[in-house]
């Protein structure tokens, strides 16, 4: 005999539970919540979206007019084009560069968010859960990154993944070694949250009683621990995920992100901040813009996650 | 006392020879450091005798007991880009940067500490509410970003404050510093801004945090029983039981300031240290990444011992007490 359970019930009752929900009325309440929900739905909507949308293959070289160029926002170009938020250099639409650049952007992000849980997660429960020794090392390198500022760590992971990798594969390895750059930077807060959480829950009766039955540890940390672990692990990410592309943008203004064929929001600003001296300040302008409501929206999400799942606080 | 600062000292070294192993392995096994430091067209020979000068043929252990035994002495190696002694490097930009540091901490201490204690008391006035709404819009601001607008708006559009270098700066020995002349404290003001602004927030949360937390304590009710003015009550008897915290906290956070001075050094070509890394990692340079590191390392290693030492001195309890001081 089993209890009735979710997957019992019908659609529109699942629907009114979820709307029911503690966490639904809180965000219903909030209007910074929903406003800043809105705000990252519409950029996530844009970049997902970017080549539907955009007017323009920003990064298709063929696409380009030079005598396009530093055309201001809805203003007409030499060739008539009119450009919302203007054009740079080569004649390339802003507009479309954001969505593509955003795109990018949010990629890393996420990807190194996801990168980061998953080491954090699992170093994090096997510390929890096997304690001792494994527990004391794995604890001991986390305090070294979180005693280590993120960007150092992400720059020496780079300097050393460029090391490694033949120069003309560079460009294409770019993504992946910034999103294994960041992740690496940032896990130890999963790890420590995790850690403390397994601490409790390892000695309740369920994790008793599936030892008793034999199961093995590695099955006992993955079904029945990871579950009850994993709240506040989404809390720290949308937080991180702010901080995670903050910090892509950081390494690509710097020159060491993402090639500028295929450029992020940071890559725009480095390329704009050239010409904030010649006057066509729109370059640098909306990019930043974008990269400064994406990350406030995120964070302000994060804030209200928080307080959200944590009544307590409040 | 003799048995604490022992331990502190024997972690701090720890702790540089483990990062000294990372510099190691990055210098040893991240490419090859002959084939970086002669040009394509070198022959074999030239190679090897360049190995064997390097010390590159010898055992594992003793490369690296060597490579300890000169970073102790301070000999970072060539740079393989500038082909130049990576010590000579440093010392160049060393001053750029600890100067930048050291203004922006103070920065950020003497206006971070003000604000705290007037969001503190202030805790419902609009104006507090405001500057904490503005605290959490600034954590979203990237820093080159912060740096960026400053330069738009002091050096594009008002023309009052150069938007890059360091001005003229005087030579006081091998040090430099840009405090003595008229050019030189202008190139400053900015980069200190940028540079100081994270630490600012982080300490006035914390000094708010803090306050609001002395304000409720006993003593304090009990001073305005006895009805000491209220500035004196803030500033003379809750602050003074902030500061431990807070001191420890910016000291710990030197580190970071001069990690995140790369950033800084870069939006205002600042010819620091973190100017010289980045272009390092660009170009794959590990004698000089490595040394940034151990420069950095150096750093905490230094601050965190510095901030046991303080806890020490400010902290009777702890004189009594074999036991590390909780963190």
């Amino acid at each position: 005999m089993r209890a009735p359970t979710a997957r019992q019930e019908g659609l529109g009752a699942r629907l009114w539970r979820a709307w029911d929900s503690d966490i639904a009325w809180s965000f219903r309440h909030s209007p910074v919540a929903i406003a800043a929900a809105l705000v990252v739905t519409i950029l996530l909507l844009g970049a997902a979206f970017a080549s539907l949308i955009a007017p323009q293959n920003a990064f298709d070289a063929a696409s380009l007019n030079l005598m396009d160029g530093f055309t201001r926002p809805g203003e007409a170009s030499a060739t008539g084009r009119v450009f919302l938020l203007g054009s740079d250099d080569q004649g390339r639409d802003v507009f479309s560069a954001i969505l593509y650049g955003s795109r990018v952007s949010l990629l890393v992000g996420f990807a190194s968010v996801i990168f980061s849980i998953a080491i954090g997660v699992t170093l994090g429960l096997i510390s929890g859960y096997l304690g001792g020794r494994t527990d004391a090392v794995i604890m001991r390198v986390a305090d070294i990154q979180l005693s280590f500022p993120a960007i150092l760590i992400a720059l020496l992971v780079f300097g050393v993944a460029r090391g490694l990798i033949a120069p003309q594969y560079h460009e294409n390895a770019a993504i992946g070694v910034l999103i294994v750059a960041i992740g690496l930077s940032n896990w130890a807060a999963y790890a420590r949250t995790v850690r403390g959480s397994t601490l409790v829950e390892k000695n309740k009766d369920y994790v008793m009683s599936a030892r008793v039955m034999g199961r093995p540890a590695f099955a006992i940390m993955g079904q029945h621990v990871l579950p009850n672990v994993i709240g506040p692990v989404l809390v720290i990410a949308t937080i991180n995920l702010a901080l995670a592309i903050i910090a892509e943008s950081t390494l690509s203004f710097l020159g060491v992100g993402v090639p500028p064929t295929q450029p992020s929001l940071g890559t725009l600003i480095r390329v704009g901040q050239q010409f904030l001296f010649s006057g066509e300040w729109w370059i640098l302008f909306y990019p930043a813009l974008d990269l400064v409501l994406l990350a406030l929206s995120i964070n302000l999400l994060g804030d209200w996650l928080r307080d959200a799942l944590n009544p307590k606080l409040r | 006392m003799i048995a604490y600062i022992l331990r502190s000292l024997a972690q701090a070294i720890v702790v540089m020879l483990a990062v000294a192993l990372i510099a190691f392995s990055m210098f040893r096994f991240v490419g090859d450091p002959v084939a970086n430091m002669v040009g394509q067209e070198a022959s074999m020979a030239e190679r090897e005798e360049l190995a064997q000068r390097l010390g590159l043929n010898d055992p594992f252990p003793l490369q690296f007991a060597h490579f300890v035994r000169d970073l102790a002495r301070g000999e970072f190696g060539m740079s393989y880009r500038q082909g130049r002694p990576v010590k000579d490097l440093l010392i160049e930009r060393v001053p750029a940067t600890i100067e930048l540091a050291l203004l922006s901490s103070a920065f950020a201490l003497v206006f971070g500490i003000a604000l705290g204690v007037y969001t503190a008391i202030k805790r419902r006035g609009l104006m507090a509410n405001a500057v904490m709404s503005l605290s959490l819009i600034g954590v979203s601001l990237p820093t080159f970003l912060i740096g960026i607008g400053l330069i738009y708006l002091f050096a594009v559009e008002l023309r009052w404050l150069p938007s890059f270098g360091r001005g003229e700066v005087t030579r006081l020995g091998w040090w430099t510093t840009g405090l003595l002349t008229d050019s030189g404290r202008k190139s400053l003001i900015m980069p200190v801004l940028t540079l100081g602004f994270f630490q600012l927030t982080l300490i006035m949360r914390l000094v708010r945090a803090e306050m609001l937390e002395a304000l409720r304590t006993d003593y304090i009710k009990f001073a305005r029983a006895r009805g000491i003015p209220e500035r004196s009550i803030s500033f003379r008897h809750a602050l003074r039981n902030t500061m431990i915290p807070v001191v420890t906290i910016a000291g710990l956070q030197f580190g970071s300031v001069i990690a995140f001075a790369i950033v800084t050094e870069t939006v205002f070509q600042w010819p620091g240290l973190g100017a010289l890394f980045i272009q390092a990692v660009q170009f794959v340079d590990i004698p000089v990444m490595a040394a940034y590191l151990m420069f950095v390392a150096l750093v905490f290693v230094l601050t965190n011992l510095g901030v046991d030492l303080l806890y020490f001195a400010l902290d009777p309890r702890l004189r009594g007490a074999t036991a590390a001081p909780a963190r």
